[in-house]
């Protein structure tokens, strides 16, 4: 069973290889994303009406904040004092967008729900960044790839994971906003794209988007890290590994 | 004094040959500031009319090549293959080629391992602990889903630098 809705601004998919029980996952997929819709409703800094606007916008005092809204607070904290605070999600003009750290979380959110729901074997993609339980068919793993930065099209790697979370942090279309808070001025230029897996989606989308921030250290980063593998790419086309990286890799 | 002498001149070779350097050309836009960039500086190479042959996959610029972001020289470029200078990518060079017509840029190319391998050993010397790297190559689309961000084309138009300044 697979569908897509787009939702904060992005296509997620769930994709469920359970074989039976079509009600329940029926509906767990459709709870999965109306908990998508919620998430944008509150941390959508493009919302006026969301939560985090209001924030912003001096309107709620932190005695009323909800708790989800504490728990993305007190986690981007503890990010920014693990990535030397390269992870930070206050911006130059002024405010907060937690957005970096909201949709990793969300979707490794979702993932639960739809475990806790009796679904066993799935994977949510979120714009881009992904997270898989189980297998996709019997003694299949799933079979993720990284997409090729210089032609959207293709992609330059597989990998196939089982209970994993992959990530990829880039330079979006949307305006540049992953930006190295230790040189306000100077934009990150040298990483096309960087890629991490790591335990789950939300471990490897705060990960990548700080790895991205620290330019090419940022695989030395990923390396040192316990639990986390990565797969750099620099704008001359040349692909950065981290040792444990090639476990996970299909050779073409 | 013998020995002051003899060093004194090892000292002033070295700042005579750090000036020379300083004065060349800046090279290729890719090579960015940190520790371990050891950039090559290699004469252009003026090859009209020879399309350079395209490794794996190699990147292509947008379908409409208007390079804002890139330093561009007055007066339109001459046609030809123009290839960039050598430049550090991290764990190996890197060396980029641009072919010109009508005066406007056709194509640009990425050419692998170029001019020997000779710096590779200081580039590991400073770059601890040593990572495999490759050149990245298409793989059959056969996946259940792709992770990736979507990417401004400008970005990409800034490796186009080095090569463009040869071509005006």
């Amino acid at each position: 069973m697979k569908e897509t809705q787009l939702i904060m601004g992005m296509p997620i998919t769930i994709q469920v290889s359970d074989i039976g029980k079509e009600f329940l996952v029926k509906k767990a997929i459709q709870s999965a994303f109306d908990y998508f819709r919620y998430v944008d409703e509150t941390f959508s800094t493009y919302k006026k009406s969301s939560e985090i606007t209001k924030i912003n916008n001096g309107l709620l005092v932190p005695a009323s904040w909800s708790d989800d809204m504490k728990t993305i607070f007190t986690l981007a904290e503890e990010t920014k004092q693990a990535t030397n605070g390269y992870f930070n999600i206050t911006i130059p003009e002024g405010g907060i967008d937690p957005s970096g750290i909201v949709k990793g979380w969300s979707i490794h959110k979702a993932a639960e729900l739809l475990v806790h729901a009796g679904v066993d074997n799935f994977c949510i993609d979120a714009g881009g960044d992904i997270e898989v339980r189980g297998e996709k068919n019997k003694d299949e793993p799933w079979i993720i790839g990284i997409r090729n930065p210089f032609d959207t099209e293709k992609i330059v790697k597989t990998v196939s994971l089982r209970d994993k979370g992959i990530a990829t942090s880039g330079t979006y279309i949307r305006g540049d906003h992953i930006y190295n808070p230790h040189t306000k001025e100077r934009k990150t230029d040298e990483l096309a794209s960087i890629t991490v897996i790591a335990s789950d989606v939300y471990e490897a989308d705060r990960f990548a988007t700080a790895a991205f921030a620290m330019g090419k250290k940022g695989i030395l980063f990923l390396e040192q890290k316990e639990g986390l593998e990565g797969y750099m790419i620099t704008y001359d086309g040349i692909a950065t590994m981290t040792s444990g990286f090639p476990l996970y890799a299909i050779s073409a | 004094m013998k020995k002051f002498t003899l060093s004194s001149l090892v000292i002033i070779t070295f700042i005579i040959y750090a000036v020379l350097q300083k004065q060349k050309p800046a090279s290729l836009a890719i090579a960015s500031s940190s520790p371990w960039d050891i950039v090559m500086v290699v004469p252009p190479t003026v090859v009209p009319t020879t399309p350079v042959p395209k490794p794996g996959v190699a990147p292509k610029p947008t379908p409409t090549p208007k390079p804002k972001p890139v330093p561009v020289p007055q007066g339109q470029y001459k046609n030809g293959s123009y290839i960039g200078s050598v430049a550090d990518a991290y764990y190996g060079n890197v060396q980029v080629a641009v072919s010109i017509q009508n005066g406007k840029i056709a194509d640009v190319q990425f050419l692998d391992h170029p001019a020997g391998r000779s710096t590779s050993i200081q580039i590991n010397n400073y770059a601890m602990p040593q990572l495999k790297s490759e050149t990245i190559q298409s793989q059959s689309a056969n996946v259940h889903s792709i992770s990736g961000a979507t990417y401004t084309s400008a970005a990409f138009k800034k490796s186009l630098a080095s090569a463009l300044l040869k071509a005006a």
